[in-house]
């Protein structure tokens, strides 16, 4: 069992909890994740490290409540147990020798792109963040990023907040300007990777997407969360999750990424109902 | 000793009707009774030079146990077993028996053997619901051993160590204890209460188990032996990664490993309807390969609502992998065998669902390199199946994360541990058996293996 010591809402639907898991937050590092399972009951879900206290002791996890997983992490309470919780998964970003960078996060995906920035800072790149989210209520982390950036760019859909667009406006801005970065690194929903992903491919601009398969294990013994990369099949969850963007079949991930959507859908109904229960 | 029963004929094993079993999740094979139990164990001729015992890779006194079966000494029947075996109720359900201790049986060469994966089992399940003696913890020697992985090879290697002294401490990546006892090999043949029972007997020996850790990633082998104290590690990680064709559509949404729809399944119980993990409940489903992991899958399928299922193998029905009773429970069950027959594409249509598995029809040629016809493809025999669902299980190969985090541990190409005959890797102080060695083989080859490790452990400890 793994103590939730604090748990803090970062906007109407994103949730951030700080994890007592000693030996993670000792190994974790940038690019890493880890699978939970709530309760007993419960489904094996990943989530990445969004940073960690070695010295404390503590995982940072930041996530959206979405689904039937992810509301029943969001009702367990600060000083509450998680009944599973494994890592760190996956192989780290590979940051070194980088000496110039930009850092592209899309909504929840932000809060993966943060350590990543915040790594690259820290050995003295030059980085350059540009974050997007749906519109203001749903931005988070941005005095997090800003400590850790050289240039930062803030973008709504809506423009509530920040730049009018998506997160391709600044970024298409500075290639066709003539920057240059020895490595763009993209977290974020599927079609925005998509985009930045096609954005870069003109300038040959080295592109690393993260992506965000379903997975069960995490450990690579089922599969469940392949990507075709080059033409060949590779598991996000031992050779990944990080990958060569400009190679990775972004439209079969999009495909596969809706497999469950009615499953998730009456889960996410029944949850509801529970909560509507709970309210009467 | 009471006269023999020479009727040539094993006692028929109870089991659930097909057409009823093939709906649920309960166990298929209901198991003797004591009367039963008895009259099958005065089968046992006691002959002088036991080769049953030989053919058992665990080396259990298989006729002094059945005597005690025979006199209706369960107990002791019971205790005899567990001195060479960890497992016996797992074992007693899963091990093949035609090839090993029955398999050798004299009893066999007139007739039928003896049933003695029946009689195994019946006196672990005697055993768990009406032994009452606590079992002994073995005096402590001091010595830290850390086993890494907790199926069959792993649990057993553990079991043995105690026996002899051992602080064994059990490393697990998943969240419960048993690797494929847990997550491959369906409740239907293996009811997980039995192999959580199976581990709370060890735990009673004074084995810890540590779930949720990935050894590679949040402990390495190094920090195991500098920073925790284990003076010997063994390795019993499987052989976990699955293989997949490489033909076109094997990205489409309804194509699984075996792996993932077993764990799914098994572990995750995802047919249960309190548990959040979904599966997709195809209708129609080809399952490809023809080893005891797509029997199981197959029969998963059915009991998960489809209503057709295919099995479809390159080979013939005589080459199958599975064993024989498995692949009758399938044929009862419903399950259509489509031999000579190998996938060739996966059709999908414009939102990546499985919509066909395109085959070519295949004929046995020459001899291969295992000494199995090879199959060839017929030209021009393409056909396509109706179905929605395909599940490969096509074998898998030991998982790359140990070799990637473990500097100086020697593989094979396929990422099979390198070991000599007492599991002893090219790493000092490091032992490993089982799958990881051999390859994905059978649950009680990977005992044999962890038995092996564990008496060269206690040697290379004791001879330091």
């Amino acid at each position: 069992m793994f103590e939730i010591v604090k748990k803090e809402a970062l906007n109407p639907t994103v949730m951030r909890m700080d994890v007592r898991a000693p030996l993670i937050a000792k190994k974790a590092k940038a690019g890493q994740f880890i699978i939970l399972r709530a309760d007993e009951r419960g489904e094996r879900i990943p989530l990445t490290v969004a940073g960690c206290d070695r010295e404390a002791g503590l995982v940072t996890i930041i996530f959206q409540i979405v689904g039937g997983a992810t509301m029943t992490l969001a009702t367990l309470p600060q000083g509450g147990y998680i009944a599973d919780f494994v890592g760190p998964l996956g192989t780290p970003t590979h940051i070194e020798g980088l000496k110039k960078v930009a850092v592209v996060g899309g909504g929840v995906g932000c809060a993966i792109a943060l350590p990543v920035a915040r790594a690259l800072h820290e050995q003295g790149t030059q980085v350059t963040s540009i974050v997007g989210f749906r519109n203001q209520d749903l931005v988070i982390l941005e005095e997090e990023f800003k400590a850790c950036s050289d240039r930062f760019y803030m973008m709504t859909d809506d423009g509530s907040y920040g730049e009018k667009g998506n997160v391709c406006v600044p970024l298409n801005r500075l290639l066709e300007s003539g920057e240059t970065f020895d490595a763009v690194i993209t977290i974020g929903p599927l079609i925005m990777m998509k985009f930045v992903a096609a954005a870069t491919k003109p300038y040959g601009i080295r592109t690393i997407a993260s992506m965000n398969p379903i997975m069960i294990d995490g450990t690579g013994m089922c599969g469940c969360c392949r990507v075709t990369v080059g033409g060949e099949m590779k598991f996000a969850c031992v050779d990944g999750p990080d990958f060569d963007a400009h190679l990775i079949d972004f439209d079969e991930a999009m495909k596969r990424s809706r497999t469950y959507v009615e499953f998730e859908a009456k889960a996410r109904e029944k949850h509801c109902n529970l909560f509507k229960k709970e309210v009467n | 000793m009471p006269a023999f029963n020479m009727d040539p004929k094993k006692h028929p094993m109870p089991s659930q009707d097909p057409l009823v079993r093939n709906k649920n999740f309960k166990e298929v094979a209901l198991g003797y009774d004591e009367a039963t139990a008895i009259e099958e164990a005065k089968r046992c001729v006691h002959c002088k030079n036991k080769p049953c015992v030989a053919g058992c890779p665990v080396a259990v006194d298989i006729p002094a146990f059945i005597a005690l079966v025979a006199e209706g000494k369960f107990e002791e029947a019971y205790e005899v077993i567990q001195r060479t075996s960890s497992l016996p109720a797992v074992c007693g359900r899963v091990c093949p028996q035609e090839t090993q201790c029955e398999g050798k049986c004299t009893r066999g060469i007139k007739g039928e053997p003896v049933g003695i994966g029946r009689l195994e089992r019946f006196v672990a399940d005697w055993h768990m619901k009406n032994g009452s003696a606590a079992p002994v913890k073995p005096q402590s020697n001091g010595h830290k051993v850390a086993v890494v992985g907790s199926g069959p090879a792993g649990l057993t290697c553990a079991g043995d160590l105690a026996k002899r002294g051992y602080d064994v401490t059990v490393f697990e990546a998943l969240h419960v204890a048993g690797g494929v006892l847990v997550y491959g090999i369906p409740e239907f043949r293996l009811p997980k209460d039995i192999v959580r029972r199976e581990v709370d007997g060890l735990k009673a020996l004074g084995v810890k188990i540590e779930t949720d850790s990935v050894i590679g990633r949040v402990l390495t082998i190094e920090e195991l032996k500098e920073e925790y104290g284990f003076e010997a590690v063994f390795l019993g990680t499987g052989a976990g990664l699955p293989r997949f064709m490489g033909i076109p559509g094997e990205g489409a949404k309804g194509v699984f490993s075996a792996n993932e729809y077993l764990t799914r399944t098994n572990l995750m119980k995802a047919y249960e309807e309190g548990s959040e993990t979904p599966i997709l409940h195809a209708k129609r489903i080809a399952v490809v390969g023809g080893g005891n992991v797509a029997m199981d899958a197959a029969r998963c399928a059915k009991r998960l609502g489809a209503e057709t299922v295919y099995i479809v193998y390159r080979r013939s029905e005589a080459e199958l992998p599975a064993r024989r009773e498995e692949v009758e429970h399938a044929k009862e069950e419903e399950i259509i065998f489509k031999l000579l027959t190998n996938p060739v594409e996966i059709q999908t249509d414009k939102d990546d669902n499985v919509v066909g598995l395109k085959c070519i029809q295949m004929t046995l040629g020459e001899p291969d390199a295992s000494g199995r016809r090879r199959p060839v493809e017929v030209p021009g025999s393409e056909f396509t199946m109706d179905v929605n669902c395909v599940i490969m299980a096509l074998g898998t190969s030991p998982n790359p994360l140990l070799k990637q985090t473990t500097p100086g541990l020697e593989t094979q190409r396929r990422g099979e541990i390198v070991t000599d005959e007492n599991g002893k890797t090219s790493l000092e102080g490091v032992y490993a058996g089982g799958d990881a060695v051999t390859g994905a083989a059978t649950v009680i080859l990977a005992m044999g293996a962890g038995k092996v490790a564990a008496k060269a452990i206690d040697e290379y400890i004791q001879g330091k």
